[in-house]
């Protein structure tokens, strides 16, 4: 039988374009998919089984009266739900913005519309993008679809989880810390968090300001570069959003590594690495250099540094950008407070979670006027440091090569500590923290049958190297699997 | 100036806090119109509101404002300034920041030129910066409710030096500023709309101290007449607890300007930490040698400046004072006084006398009598032509028919008779039809003077000049 959801978006938008295929169908299998899948898996938070079907109609009644369609026509794509979506329920996955229809869509969004995209729903995370595991949501947490038991990675884990079992084609996250290519290694897809201003901000819950960016998850490398360049660009509403041209990334997509400079960031490889993740890098290290690339070593010296700095200059941002949830004007308000203090501490203290509760006070201290010198000042200067690194390394070399995160995915409730959860970040942090790109790319799996994943972090807008040399790896690999369906772990 | 109270031993120190709200189409950071009187919340998209995912983009007719106002105070402009969030929780910081400036403001060590009693002083500034207005909340009985229509409205907070030393200095400076930024334009300086809103910090010392009381904050100042009547009282109330035997506690006050009191908002252990951040959302305010020159270009001649031109022109300070108060009536002034550049003293005299009171309230921009006009008839008073006693009726004539000053003369006939031969002909006419009062003033009773020189003016329509109407009937009374 052909399983439509099994193609990548690429075929299917050629599909939809050529008139192989109607778009209301294609929708209408991934919404099958996510009706099959979703009890147990966990992704979706809501799905718009009206709107859908109504923007696929929309697409196939464009085609028929002979309009040109866009790059992602028919493409069924999911929304982290960070990111907001006109009349669509949009959370966040807190409690505090339970129920807020947003009256705009982000510009990733409104982009991928343009292209012709079908949004199905939003996709389940930690809260206010705040985790590693997707365990820190509201509502509901996401179970990774080739181990039931594991977490998915996060804090775009509906996102990874969605695209590993194919109920959608493709998906945007959010990636402050590693939230995009975290959980695409633990799920097995490619996870791309473009140069910081790449993606216009606009419609994405801020989490920390300096530090976010939408990106793709999807099946191949192809598809997540064809989703960067409909949703990049320059964007008014975005005054940090980056005046460049638009990435011609799927042009660069075979352009291979011959002659291209690979570091290996021995920082990156400490002797305690997960033997399994240390495999991986190795492979694709391995498959790089059998496809003519240089290998290098290089250090990144102040990567020690970045986890705390990082968890500084976050929490900071975020405490500033969550002060915005008082039960004024939207969201959710506490019953009959005595007066406006109350109004104010028990909307908030109801409204939010342990964890995001928890960051709120680490950067309401770290920004206290007594103690912004030792930490949010000093944090900066790390900052500066770690993009020194990176600026030094890359005038030896064209892009690096390291792990995702220290480990494969772990059972669901095993990070009992938070900073258990804060040291899963320690491979993907920098890269936000300089505002490179990242590819998070399969690679590989485990004994148990885990996917494993490694990453490509390169110079500020060259996206297309990281997708060259993904490209390559993915092809020595094989394209991902999609996750088995019925899934292991099953009862 | 003694202090309030009456006592010479105590020296006020005051600096104040101007917000000066800039006149942009539309808000600091949202494409969303300024409007005064608009339907409560009409004035809002999901920037204004807060919206989760919405974001800032800076309003760049506000930083030419700000930029303007820099220039004209003279003050060091930052190439690179930064915004950043000041953050407490009120219902109307839809936020729960301002966006404001902190460490690194747009303009510093600027100077405001303040006339006080025909002495010009400076009044040095500690900063200019940028920053958005917050909402207002309605009260209601037990509820209240939130107006967003305000917030995200440009302002420019003006902080001066501790350099003001009483409540009259305040007003002095406070006046000064308010026609430098009408005179500017960036501001449309309506008080009743909130336009300019005034906190003052007032400390009192023993004069001679180096060093400063402690400084109580006073909001919430917003007229004229406030300033002067809050910094007042509260440097009496000041005086009257250290006399006392207490200190002065550091807190803010609430300035009440319905019952003329002050009440304490908020104590020194309740000191606000709003925890700055540097605005990850918007990049580093950057200010060229291009957009310095461009503003440059369009600064207008300064208040201050244009007063002390019309002095040295010669003009009483009181009307110079008066007629820099607004940019328009001063460039009516300039305009009369272009046409008759012999005639400053004169225009200005019959724009604060006579037009000023033509006017009863309404804008220069309404006057019947255009600047040109006006220069005629000065000139006319001016060089003779006519008496200003005659001249009053010319410019009702002018004010009723819009006809030129010299037309209205002619037509009218009013030219002044300068004849001496022409005048004592008519004064003889007029002691000969009255025999009987001439041996009247002949034996003494001079008062009768003013019937002979009443009825020369009388016969020549008001022609003769009093002075010349005076001494021809005086001289030929007595015979010569």
């Amino acid at each position: 039988m052909d399983d439509v959801t099994a193609l990548t978006a690429t075929t299917l938008a050629a599909d939809v374009r050529a008139g192989r295929r109607s778009a209301r169908a294609i929708t209408d299998a991934f919404l099958d998919r996510i009706a099959a899948t979703d009890g147990a898996i966990g992704a979706y938070l809501a799905v718009d089984v009206d709107g859908a079907r109504a923007a696929a109609d929309a697409v196939d009644a464009a085609r028929a009266r002979g309009e040109a369609l866009g790059p992602l026509a028919g493409v069924p794509v999911g929304v982290k739900d960070v990111i907001v979506t006109r009349d669509l329920v949009t959370t966040a996955a807190s409690k505090i913005l339970a129920g807020w229809r947003p009256p705009y869509d982000a510009t990733a969004v409104a982009r991928l519309r343009a292209a012709g995209a079908v949004v199905l729903g939003k996709l389940g995370c930690d809260e206010f993008a705040m985790g590693s595991t997707g365990e820190q949501s509201a509502w509901r947490a996401t179970a990774n679809p080739w181990d039931l038991a594991r977490v998915p990675g996060g804090s775009s884990s509906g996102s990874a989880a969605a695209m590993a079992v194919r109920s959608a084609a493709l998906t945007l996250g959010t990636d402050t810390g590693g939230s995009i290519r975290q959980p695409a290694a633990f799920c097995g897809v490619v996870g791309l968090k473009p140069t910081y201003g790449r993606v216009s901000r606009w419609g994405a819950i801020a989490y920390a300001s300096s530090l976010d960016q939408i990106g793709p998850l999807a099946a191949t490398v192809a598809d997540a570069a064809l989703a960067l360049e409909v949703i990049a660009g320059l964007d008014p509403r975005d005054a940090t959003s980056i005046d460049a041209p638009a990435p011609a990334l799927t042009a660069a997509l075979d352009r291979g590594v011959r002659g291209l400079r690979i570091g290996l960031p021995r920082e990156y490889l400490p002797d305690d690495l997960d033997p399994d993740v240390a495999a991986a890098v190795a492979r694709a290290r391995a498959i790089l250099a059998d496809a003519g690339a240089t290998i290098v070593d290089v250090s990144l010296p102040h990567t020690r540094y970045a986890l705390p700095a990082y968890y500084v200059i976050a929490p900071a941002e975020a405490a500033s950008n969550l002060a915005r949830y008082d039960g004024i004007r939207f969201g959710a308000r506490a019953k009959d407070p005595a007066d406006l203090d109350a109004l104010y501490a028990r909307t908030r203290g109801e409204g939010f979670g342990a964890e995001v509760i928890r960051r709120i006070m680490i950067g309401t201290y770290v920004l206290r006027a007594g103690s912004y010198d030792a930490y949010y000042r000093q944090a900066q200067q790390v900052r500066a440091l770690v993009r020194r690194d990176f600026d030094r390394a890359f005038a030896e070399v064209d892009c690096v090569l390291a792990p995702v995160a220290p480990t494969p995915a772990w059972p669901t409730g095993a990070t009992p500590t938070p900073l258990d959860m804060y040291r899963a970040d320690v491979f993907t942090l920098a890269c936000n923290l300089a505002g490179l790109p990242g590819l998070a790319v399969p690679c590989g799996a485990t004994a148990a049958g885990l996917p494993l994943g490694v990453q490509l972090m390169g110079r500020p807008l060259d996206e297309a190297t990281l997708c060259a040399a993904g490209q390559v790896i993915e092809r020595a690999t094989g394209p991902a699997p999609r996750a088995p369906w019925p899934p292991r772990g099953a009862a | 100036m003694a202090a309030a109270g009456g006592r010479v031993t105590w020296e006020p120190v005051i600096g104040l806090e101007v917000h000066v709200q800039l006149a942009t189409a539309t808000k600091a950071f949202a494409p969303v119109p300024v409007a005064y009187g608009a339907p409560v919340n009409s004035l809002t998209d999901p920037i204004v509101l807060g919206m989760p995912g919405a974001l800032p983009t800076f309003n760049r007719a506000a930083l030419v404002a700000a930029v303007k106002l820099g220039l004209a105070t003279r003050s060091q402009i930052r190439a690179r300034s930064r915004f950043a969030r000041k953050h407490y929780f009120y219902p109307d910081l839809p936020k729960g920041y301002q966006i404001s400036q902190h460490d690194e403001p747009l303009c510093e060590h600027g100077a405001i030129d303040v006339w006080i009693a025909g002495a010009r002083h400076t009044v040095a500034l500690a900063r200019i910066h940028l920053e958005e207005d917050a909402g207002k909340l309605n009260h209601d009985g037990p509820i209240s409710r939130v107006d967003l229509n305000r917030a995200g409205v440009p302002l420019c907070e003006v902080v001066t030096e501790p350099v003001l030393r009483s409540a009259e200095q305040a007003f002095a400076y406070m006046k000064a500023l308010h026609r430098l930024v009408r005179a500017l334009g960036v501001c449309e300086g309506d008080l009743e709309k909130g336009h300019l809103r005034c906190d003052a910090n007032v400390s009192v010392r023993k004069v001679g101290a180096a060093a400063f009381g402690t400084r109580v904050e006073l909001k919430n100042i917003n007229s004229f007449r406030f300033v002067k009547a809050a910094i007042e009282h509260e440097i009496a109330r000041q005086i009257r607890v250290l006399e006392g035997g207490g200190q002065v506690e550091r807190e803010t006050r609430l300035w009440d300007g319905v019952a003329g009191i002050s009440q304490s908002m908020r104590g020194k252990e309740e000191v606000a930490d709003y925890r700055y951040l540097p605005d990850p959302d918007l990049p580093p305010l950057v200010v060229d040698a291009e957009l310095l020159a461009a503003v440059q270009a369009t600064l207008p001649e300064l208040p201050a400046d244009r007063l002390a031109r019309l002095v040295a022109a010669g003009l009483a300070f009181d009307d110079a004072d008066l007629l820099t108060s607004d940019a328009a009536l001063a460039d009516y002034l300039d305009a009369a006084v272009a046409a008759a550049p012999g005639s400053a003293r004169t225009i200005a005299t019959w724009i604060v006398n006579e037009l000023l009171r033509e006017l009863g309230g309404r804008p220069i921009a309404d006057s019947p009598v255009a600047a040109t006009a006006l220069a005629e008839l000065a000139a006319a008073i001016d060089d003779g032509t006519i008496s200003g006693k005659l001249g009053k009726d010319v410019f009702a004539k002018m004010v009723a028919t819009g006809d030129g000053a010299r037309a209205i003369i002619e037509r009218e006939g009013l030219r002044q008779i300068t004849d001496p031969a022409a005048v004592r002909a008519m004064a003889e006419a007029i002691v000969a039809a009255n025999p009987r009062q001439a041996e009247q003033y002949r034996a003494g009773k001079d008062s009768l003077l003013g019937f002979f020189v009443g009825q020369l003016m009388k016969a020549s329509g008001g022609r003769v000049n009093p002075q010349l109407a005076s001494d021809t009937m005086k001289a030929l009374l007595a015979g010569a």
